[in-house]
């Protein structure tokens, strides 16, 4: 029983971060049909950049905003630069956007030093709570909880407001939405801005979580994250938690009770997926 | 007689292909003008180029004396151009009151009083306003087309083969509305069946190979078995 809770609690906490980096490739490859490889170097800024604000301001608060702004940055100097001029064309984003994922990771080494970086859990974060003889970590219930109030947020926004509206329109027909008057360009800019800090929040949150940040962890969970597209089906929001959620689980049960098994289980998954529904489990298009 | 749109001389490539070659006519407010011609002509490519989605390489469009050649399709939009394209571009997985949200820029009293009116003219978008639109029939899709088109405050719309793929009765409902919309806005319509084009066309423009052959009165055509048998295949 103990060990079952804590096994899915961890699954659980790792399927929100997941979800967070996989998020924003969803709705960037749904609405803009482009391929970020670079987006897990936004994560890897954003776990950065909250330690750095962490540091400077003692505030875990703070730490969050502080990485959701370089999310902020940096979503919008990539968009502008990396991604715009490459929009139609695969092959040249898979090589753009793997170039500038290689610039953000240098780019780290140089700013914050090459040698991976220790990081505490926030003060009011640590410890557990005992329920009976089950063990909850209080930290990995945090991190459930912000990751399913930011999919709350991000779901609010997208089904109730005009520019979720006009986002959704995006993703099933940009060219219609044209003729209605939209500016897809500005909705395309606001859409990668918005993903990139979501990838930087999951960066933040998974800093406490993994106690240690590196400067190629970036590379490491983005894959994961591009898995989860794949399964939760391209461009779906809540695909995207769904899938998370299963590989976090899944993962979480495999590295206990059959490690050998535990890399290759996601690509497992994935190629089940894709056999019974290539489009994955939520279909956005269409 | 007030001349809304202008198109002039207009080529349009798309990739190495050389698809409109000098297309003119002229959309007068008020009236329905008709783009005839056999498929393949260049009919659907002459709109899309109106709109920028496939920009024009040479020649002139203006639209209440503005120079839109060169907008982006937005902008064009904006100006005050509805489209209902072929193949109706409904958004599957939104409702039929999304499809339409998506398309009001405003929801001011004038867009409000819009929407009434168009709903009036298709009841049936308002019996399925929480339906998604992917699951309307062929004339129910046309019809959420055609009123998301006219609620986006357009003083122009372009209609794109609205008969294509409808039983003989939902087609005539459909021109019924298309002679009831031409009280509020002038259009230009791509339209195959005779019957229906020349029955609510003021004007025809006759498209062959990617070129305007000829232009007139509707009325005029009809009794042209000549031009009707050689570049419509009718008479
Ligand atoms: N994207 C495209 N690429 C290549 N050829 C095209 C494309 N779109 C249209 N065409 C060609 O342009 C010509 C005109 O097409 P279209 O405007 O759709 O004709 P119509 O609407 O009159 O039937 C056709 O010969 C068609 O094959
Ligand atoms: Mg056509």
């Amino acid at each position: 029983m103990e060990l079952l809770t804590n096994l899915t609690i961890n699954g659980l906490a790792t399927g929100m971060l997941i979800f967070l980096l996989a998020a924003g490739l969803t709705l960037i490859f749904g609405l803009m049909d482009v391929l970020n490889f670079a987006h897990g170097g936004l994560f890897a800024w954003g776990a950065y950049s909250s330690v750095w604000f962490y540091a400077l301001t003692d505030s875990f608060v703070l730490a969050i905003l502080g990485a959701i702004l370089t999310g902020v940055i940096l979503g919008f100097i990539t968009e502008k630069l990396i991604i715009k001029p490459v929009y139609g064309n695969h092959v040249q984003q898979i090589l753009i956007t793997l170039g500038f994922m290689l610039v953000l990771t240098e780019m780290l080494k140089v700013v914050f030093g090459p040698n991976q970086i220790a990081v505490r859990t926030p003060e009011n974060l640590v410890g557990s709570w005992e329920i009976g003889d089950v063990i909850i970590i209080k930290y990995r219930v945090f991190i459930i909880i912000v990751g399913f109030l930011v999919f709350g947020i991000f779901q609010y926004i997208l089904k109730k407001t005009k520019i979720g509206l006009i986002v959704r329109a995006g993703v099933l027909n940009k060219e219609m939405v044209q003729t209605l008057g939209i500016n897809i360009k500005n909705v395309f800019l606001y859409v990668f801005i918005a993903g990139a800090s979501l990838a930087a929040i999951g960066g933040a949150l998974f800093a406490p979580y993994s106690g240690v940040i590196y400067a190629e962890m970036g590379m490491e969970y983005a894959i994961l994250g591009f898995i989860v597209v794949v399964i939760g089906g391209m461009g779906s929001f809540p695909g995207s938690l769904l899938a998370a959620i299963l590989v976090g689980l899944v993962g979480s049960y495999m590295a206990y009770y059959v490690p050998s098994l535990s890399l290759a289980v996601n690509m497992i998954i994935m190629a089940i997926v894709l056999i019974f529904r290539p489009q994955g489990l939520f279909r956005a298009k269409g | 007689m007030n001349t809304l749109l202008k198109v002039d001389g207009v080529h349009t490539h798309i990739k190495q292909y050389h698809i409109l070659q000098g297309i003119s006519f002229e959309a007068i407010e008020g009236q329905v003008s008709v783009l005839l011609g056999r498929n393949g002509a260049g009919k659907t490519t002459t709109l899309k180029t109106i709109l920028g989605l496939t920009p024009a390489s040479q020649g002139r469009i203006t639209f209440r004396d503005i120079d839109i050649t060169k907008k982006p399709t937005h902008g064009i939009a904006n100006t005050g151009i509805g489209y209902v394209p072929e193949d109706q571009g409904i958004f599957a997985s939104l409702t039929v009151e999304e499809n339409m949200k998506v398309a009001m820029r405003k929801e001011d009293e004038a867009t409000l009083a819009k929407r009434e009116y168009i709903l009036d003219l298709f009841p049936d978008l308002k019996t399925f306003w929480k339906k998604d639109g992917g699951l309307l029939s062929g004339g129910q899709k046309q019809m959420l087309a055609m009123a998301r088109a006219f609620v986006g405050n357009s003083k122009l719309l372009l209609i794109d083969e609205p008969s294509k793929g409808l039983a003989p009765i939902v087609i005539e409902k459909v021109m019924e509305a298309i002679l009831d919309m031409k009280k509020h806005t002038t259009i230009v319509l791509v339209e195959q069946n005779f019957i229906m084009a020349s029955r609510i066309g003021d004007t025809y423009t006759l498209i062959d190979n990617g070129e305007t052959v000829q232009s007139g009165l509707m009325q005029e055509l009809i009794h042209d078995e000549q031009v009707k048998r050689k570049y419509l295949g009718i008479g």
